[in-house]
Order: C-alpha cells, then structure tokens, then sequence
C-alpha cells in the first residue's frame, strides 16, 4: 500500500473513532450515515478540495455543502483535523450554548451553508456553481447527498437545473448506502434504477465503492467527468461502515452505543489501525 | 387621486437601471418574468437573469446559493408560490443561512381577484413574520415601491417585498424621507389613526379625505415595513390620535393588524381599534377591488369604521 492511501485509511479510523466519541458524549447523533459518509469526507477534504482555514472566505475555495446535514458529526471531525477548529470543541457537540449543533451551520468555521431539512443542498450548490461561471471564477462546487433524501422533489428540480446550465464545475456526490431510517430504500419508495435517473436527468455519471479510498481520489480528481454536463458520483457505502455490529442496520440510523457497543467498537477499530500499520 | 403606474412597473424599472450599472445583480425567476414586468430587462440583460422554469423551491435555493457567492439577487415569483411551495427554502437557505436573497412576491394579495385561492398570498406576511432574519416590506405607491428596491439592493441582509399589479396613485409626500424600519406620515390627524399598507394605502387616505369633510381630522401611517414595525410611530399615533384601525390585504389572522394590536397592548394603550383584512373564509369571488369592497376595505366602509370607533367622542 502507497504511503498516501496507508496516511488516508489512518485517518478514516480515527475520523471513526471521533464519530463514536462525539455520539456517545453527546447522546445523539447520526451514527450510519456518519461511517457511510466519513471515507467521502475523508477523500474531499484531504485530497480535493482546496479549502484551508486560511482560505475559508477565499472567493476562489472550491465550496462543498453537506445535504445530508444529519451527518454532520462526520463533518465535524474532519473540520477538526484539518484546523477549521480544536479538536477539543468536539467535546462540546450539542452542549447547551454550544456552536456545534445537531446539523452544519455557518457559526462553524469551514461550513458553507446551514443544512438539516433534507432536499436543500443541491438548489444551493447549484446556485454556487452559476455564480463560480457568471464570474469567470474556477472553483468547483461539491454537495454531498443521502440516498433517503433523494425522495424529495426538490432534488430533482435543482439536477434540471443542473444541467439546463450544463453546470460542470457542480460534482455531486450521492451516500448510497441503501438505507434510510425506516428501512431499504427501495421499500420505502424505491429509487432503482438511479444511475439511469440520474443519467436522463443530464448528468455524467461514475460509479464507485465510496470506501475504496484509492478510487475515490481518482474519481474526484477526474471531475468534470464531462465538459458541459454537471458530474454524479455515485458513491455505494455500506451504512455503519466500519463497526461490524452497526453495518448494513437500519436500526443504527440515530443509535446512540452503549458502553458495551463502544468497547467493541474501540477494539474494532484498534485492529484496523494496527492491520494498516503493519501493512 | 391621480392613477400613477402600477408597483410591479416601478419595481422592474428600478431593477432594470440597477441591474445596468452592476452586474452583480441577478433575477432569479420561474417561468415568471412576464408577470414580473421584466420581459424588458431579460431582453437588455440576458446575462442577468436566471430561469429555472415552473420550479419555486428552486428559485430560492438556487438565490441562496448565488447570494453566498456575493451576488446581489432578487428572486421574482408570484407572491401565493414563492412564500407558500418555498417557505422552507426561505426558511432554511435564506433566512437560516443567513445569504441575503431579496425575495420579491409579485402580484400579491388579492391582485390575481377571480383567479382563487390557489393565486391568493393572505397567509405570506403572517407566515414570514414568525421566521428569524427577514424584513417584510410592502410598498404602497411609486415613491415607495422605487425607495424600497434601491434600499433592497444595499442591504446585506434577507428582505420579502410584497408587491401588486394594480395602478397605484402617488400617497408618499416629496417632504418626507424613506427608511426602511420607519413608516411614512402620510396624512396627519388628530380624531383616528389609520395604519395600513401596500394597496390598502390610498384606500385609507381616501376615507381620511372623506372624513375630513364631515370635521373628522385621521391620521394615516403607510407601513411599508411590516416588521420590524416602527412602533414608535404607531404609540405616537394611538396616544395622539386615541383610536387606531389596521388595514391591509392580507388574513386577518397574523399580518400588519395583530403586529399593531400587539403593540399597542404591550405599550398598556387600549384605545379603540378595528383590524380591518380579509376575514379567515372560503373568498367571495371577484376582483381585486370588488374583494376589497366585500370585505370593508372600501372608503365608505373605512370612514364608517372610523365613526363607530370614535362615535362617543
Ligand atoms: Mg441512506
């Protein structure tokens, strides 16, 4: 393994590991679509995106919104690494007077939008990346999407859009995780087939394993997978990734672990770390 | 009083020379330009203005999205869609997240007349007054109307502006500066004061004029800001005048009526009032003035109001 990839996948346990911790103090939290998502965040903010708390008001930072805001103790902890913040303020996750609350808001240095309401992300990112074209800039826009919220209209708006202004400077990034929190997608209100919804709605899309580490700095790296077309990346992620006992569970969408759960987890995660060190 | 042109009217020219010399004003607008009265401006600026179609929820987060990118935006759409299908994205892109999108409802209130309820905004300031960072801004007349969009277009924070398509006469007096905040003294008085705004306005200073010829002196407010209400001017005007009545074209349940009566209440004034809108049922069906008409929102029923409110006196 590169040193580069053995650096990322280091980063991704203890993005897990602060997720557990942020969850278990606070007593809440987005535990599934957190380990779904962290590997994606993990990729965009050490290898994409060119955004630093030095130039978190550049006008020229590629900007990136979190649709999926219930998500956000995985934001947190990669805010965190990168500086955006102390790390110590994750101690402070939904506490009384506290700015890191339950979802992003822009009272956090390094969030560009308040999300939380699903279905939102998307129209704004859109409107970001028009902005980015009107004014010749060349940063891109990335919004990172759960599959749930697919179900709202409003998603389907902004992806017409999208394309009617052949928005490529717009990558959107889909959580396929195949849940939501009643259930499977597609027995909720079924979604298949999306890489074709998503196709006929105008996007050039590409298709990974959102916990392939090396194939996602590839894809992103490529965007825009097309000129004139906005890019989706749809990313298959195995909700709770990363703790065997929460994978692929529904049940985990806002589980909160016990202390029981978190000792497993802890040696779960240990073993990760220790494998990729000796690798 | 003399017919000047309708709010919408200077509302897009006003845009259109501001658009001109920056470009960095944007319309976002859906499938609405026509009604915006910006077919002109989409011909000069193309470059200006973006569509998203028959899309509402998509004019504002798309505004939002803009206005965080430091554009100057104003999202165009009739005032029952844009405050009703995208109240959310008001609430959450806009106002939350704190992007300064100036949203403008057009033809609201009644303006759409036989149309129905489905083009009827009488819920948008009530609606809009219970969300966090938004100035609610309903010009009556030109002056206002053209005052309203270049202080829109300087302010770095979310505005709704609440505009008709009917012709407007002039009310605003030359004399008086425009602030957004602060209401206008239209006419003063001494007797009753009448407190309304946007279309309601020449109403209200018609039963002032035709009271005036029975002795009875009104006093009339345009509150062109709905909120925050410049409550300074509405206690002056109770305490001077001792009897207050709201007017306005929205619901009675919410709007410029019950901000005032709140007000008032607070300040411990219990003067003689009357909330004058349109009451919470199943509409007569008509147009814009034959609605008002039906609803008390007619000079003759005006002045009647007036007279009962004061009738002791
Ligand atoms: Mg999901």
């Amino acid at each position: 393994m590169e040193t580069s990839e053995r650096t990322l996948r280091l980063k991704s346990v203890s993005y897990r590991e602060a997720i557990l911790r942020i969850i278990s103090q606070a007593g809440a939290g987005h535990t599934g679509g957190d380990l779904s998502a962290i590997d994606i965040l993990n990729v965009l903010y050490n290898r994409i995106l060119n955004v630093s708390p030095q130039t978190a008001s550049d006008p020229d930072r590629d900007r990136f919104v979190q649709s999926k805001g219930h998500c956000v103790e995985a934001l947190y902890a990669v805010l965190a690494d990168r500086g955006f913040f102390p790390s110590a303020e994750l101690d402070t996750v939904c506490r009384y007077g506290s700015r890191l609350i339950g979802h992003p808001t822009r009272a956090v240095p390094g969030i560009e939008h308040n999300t939380g309401a699903l279905g939102h992300g998307l129209a704004v990112a859109v409107g970001m990346a028009l902005a980015g074209r009107l004014d010749g800039r060349s940063y891109r826009v990335f919004t990172l999407l759960g599959d749930g919220e697919l179900d709202e209209g409003s998603n389907w708006e902004a992806s017409m859009a999208a394309a009617h202004y052949g928005l490529d400077n717009l990558i959107v990034i889909v959580d396929r995780n195949g849940l939501q929190i009643t259930g499977p997608t597609e027995q909720v209100n079924a979604l298949e087939p999306l890489a074709d919804k998503f196709r006929s709605f105008g996007y050039a899309l590409r298709q990974v394993d959102g916990h392939d580490i090396p194939a996602l700095v590839e894809a992103l790296a490529s965007a825009p997978f097309e000129r004139g077309k906005p890019s989706l990346l749809l990313a298959h992620t195995v909700k709770g990734k990363g703790i065997s006992f929460a994978e692929n569970q529904a049940g985990w969408h806002h589980r909160v672990p016990s202390a029981a759960e978190l000792e497993r987890a802890w040696a779960e995660l240990a073993a990760q770390r220790a494998a990729l060190e000796g690798s | 009083m003399a017919m000047g042109k309708p709010n919408l009217d200077i509302f897009a020219e006003t845009l259109l020379s501001l658009a001109r010399s920056d470009r960095d004003v944007l319309v976002v607008t859906s499938d609405s330009r026509g009604s915006g009265r910006l077919s002109g401006y989409a011909q000069e600026l193309p470059e200006q203005i973006i569509e998203t179609g028959i899309a509402e929820q998509n004019v504002i987060g798309i505004s939002a999205g803009l206005a965080s990118a430091g554009k100057k935006v104003f999202a165009v759409s009739p005032a029952c869609f844009i405050t009703a299908r995208a109240l959310e994205q008001i609430k959450n892109d806009v106002c939350y997240s704190d992007h300064p999108v100036r949203v403008v409802g057009i033809s609201a209130g009644v303006s759409y007349g036989a149309l129905g309820a489905t083009h009827h905004s009488l819920h948008d300031i009530a609606a809009l007054r219970a969300i966090h960072n938004i100035m609610i801004v309903v010009p009556a007349d030109s002056l206002e109307t053209r005052e309203a969009i270049l202080a829109a277009y300087a302010a770095p924070y979310p505005l709704y502006i609440r505009l008709g398509k009917a012709p407007m006469p002039d009310v605003y007096p030359a004399s008086e500066p425009f602030r957004l905040g602060t209401c206008a003294r239209i006419r003063d008085g001494h007797d009753v004061t009448y407190v309304a705004c946007g279309e309601t306005v020449p109403v209200a200073l018609g039963a002032a004029e035709a009271l005036a010829a029975q002795g009875v002196s009104c006093r009339v407010l345009s509150m062109h800001t709905v909120k925050p209400l410049d409550e300074q001017a509405l206690v002056s005007a109770a305490r001077e005048t001792g009897a207050v009545i709201s007017v306005e074209e929205h619901s009675a349940h919410g709007g410029l009526g019950e901000a005032c009566a709140t007000v008032l209440l607070r300040h411990g004034l219990h003067v003689p009032f009357d909330l004058v809108a349109i009451p919470d049922e199943h509409l007569v069906s008509g147009s814009q003035n034959e609605v008002f008409r039906h609803y008390g929102l007619s000079v003759e029923s005006l002045a009647a109001t007036a007279m009962r409110l004061i009738g002791g006196r």
